[in-house]
């Protein structure tokens, strides 16, 4: 990884064509940033914009640049020098293949060892219920099954500088051990998200609307507290419903 | 004059992919026109024609649709030229995946959508083997990883294609290959094909509908692999 990494959203037009009023945005390296808004307002179009490091080229007119610089063509669509990772909505696999295929295939893709498969596999299956076996086809995983199987190939064979997230929330697994777990040492992480948890858990958050990005707010002292007392009843409710998925009584109010 | 040959398996998007080429295309100062081939019918002349360029629409009817591209590719250019295009972008019907129509001068296309999974490079042949580009569409609805995954597979079997991750809603990657198109090169006479076509010397191409092995004739193909020829 590069030692010095920054990221710039420079604005683009808004859904009726308006220019957006953030102009330009800039992030840097170990920085957690939220993308929030409506349903349908945009927020995973920015998500898009970034992926494939928009050059005025999409319906947005955005541009991306990587450390003040525009990216050459090369960076943009081979997946050995991609600095770009995501862990989309679009959870459902397609391949008709095994866990273990897959993953060695995505492996040679992004130009790393096949070895790495066993470590996504055994990653995968902390942060989700059921355990996923190499032998697995992908196309009868469960959506949390996948979802975790995604955050730990993100993890372990993309590892790029920088990660995309959208909307972990709604996918039944451990979203802070998953959070944690993608941001890695040192990563721009950007997530797309409805969660006061994770939306707190950002330095900084993103406001669309209307296709455009309207604000940018950090956040405050008091937000971060209100953030540690919402992660505990975050957990309490994480713990209930374990409680609850074991087929066991649910005895005491803590 | 330059010639586009798009070939892709039907649904993979090669009408919405050229639609959005064509119009990057016009407003780079390019003239092009389009030949619009498929087996019996057809109402993306309608989609083209909205555009405001030449369209033309040729039905193989019960000829196979890439042997009947292949011999009327002159009359394609000569069309064309009559219309003052500089660039004859052919979209072929292609179906049964043996054939790849791309003579030698022509920059080849291949469309092929990202959500029939990884094995369906491995079973599209010369169609996508002898391309110069190769479109992947539809690739908003998998994951990254699995868009990479068919990546790496395409490029197993043409290592030296240019890819380009398409997408015909937002008309993502049309400007790069408008940029692609417009450096293709020059059209020249007494073309040849890329690859061959498959035999075609039995008797079901003379109009022979009985099924069963004792019925044909020529060069046939038997279920365990072993070829031979029947006739006098």
């Amino acid at each position: 990884m590069s030692e010095e990494l920054t990221l710039t959203i420079i604005g683009g037009v808004d859904k009726d064509g308006v220019p957006e009023p953030v102009k330009f945005l800039e992030v840097s390296k170990g920085e957690i940033i939220g993308i929030v808004g409506p349903t349908g307002s945009g927020k995973s179009t920015l998500i898009d914009d970034i992926e494939q490091l928009a050059q005025g080229d999409t319906p947005t007119g955005r541009s991306i640049l990587i450390n003040g610089k525009k990216p050459d063509a090369l960076t943009r669509v081979d997946p050995r020098k991609k600095l770009v990772a995501q862990l989309s909505q679009k959870m459902h696999f397609l391949a008709d293949m095994t866990v273990a295929d897959f993953l060695q295939m995505h492996a040679r893709s992004r130009g790393k060892a096949p070895g790495l498969v066993d470590r996504v596999i055994e990653l995968a299956n902390t942060l989700t219920g059921e355990p996923i076996s190499p032998d697995t086809y992908l196309t009868v995983l469960s959506g949390g099954q996948s979802r975790s199987l995604m955050t730990a190939d993100i993890a372990v064979i993309s590892d790029s500088p920088v990660v995309l997230i959208d909307e972990i929330e709604n996918a039944g697994i451990k979203k802070q051990e998953a959070l944690q777990l993608l941001a890695g040492e040192g990563k721009i992480v950007v997530v797309v998200t409805h969660d006061p948890v994770l939306a707190l858990m950002a330095s900084r958050r993103i406001v669309i609307r209307n296709g455009a990005m309207v604000d940018i707010i950090t956040t405050s002292r008091e937000e971060q507290d209100v953030c540690s007392r919402i992660t505990q009843v975050d957990n309490w409710l994480m713990s209930l419903r374990e409680t609850i998925r074991r087929g066991e009584i649910v005895e005491e109010l803590a | 004059m330059k010639l586009v040959v798009l070939a892709g398996t039907p649904g993979s998007g090669k009408t919405s992919v050229l639609l959005h080429t064509i119009r990057t295309l016009v407003k780079s100062g390019k003239r092009p026109a389009v030949v619009k081939v498929d087996c019996l019918w057809t109402d993306d002349d309608q989609r083209f024609g909205k555009l405001g360029i030449p369209v033309h629409v040729g039905l193989a009817k019960d000829m196979c649709p890439d042997h009947f591209t292949i011999y009327n590719t002159d009359a394609m250019l000569d069309w064309g030229a009559s219309n003052n295009a500089d660039i004859v972008l052919n979209e072929t019907a292609g179906l049964c995946l043996r054939c790849a129509p791309y003579p030698d001068e022509c920059m080849a296309i291949c469309v092929i959508d990202v959500t029939t999974g990884p094995n369906t490079p491995l079973k599209v042949g010369p169609l996508l083997t002898t391309a110069d580009i190769v479109v992947m569409t539809k690739g908003d609805l998998v994951s990254q990883a699995e868009r990479e995954v068919f990546r790496e597979r395409v490029l197993d079997v043409n290592p030296s294609c240019m890819i380009i991750e398409s997408n015909g809603l937002t008309g993502k990657g049309a400007f790069e290959l408008a940029e692609l198109i417009s450096e293709g090169p020059e059209v020249r006479d007494n073309m040849v094909l890329r690859y061959n076509p498959p035999l075609a010397i039995c008797s079901l191409c003379t109009g022979e509908t009985r099924v069963a092995h004792k019925h044909h004739m020529g060069v046939l193909r038997q279920l365990d692999g072993f070829m031979e020829y029947r006739g006098e």
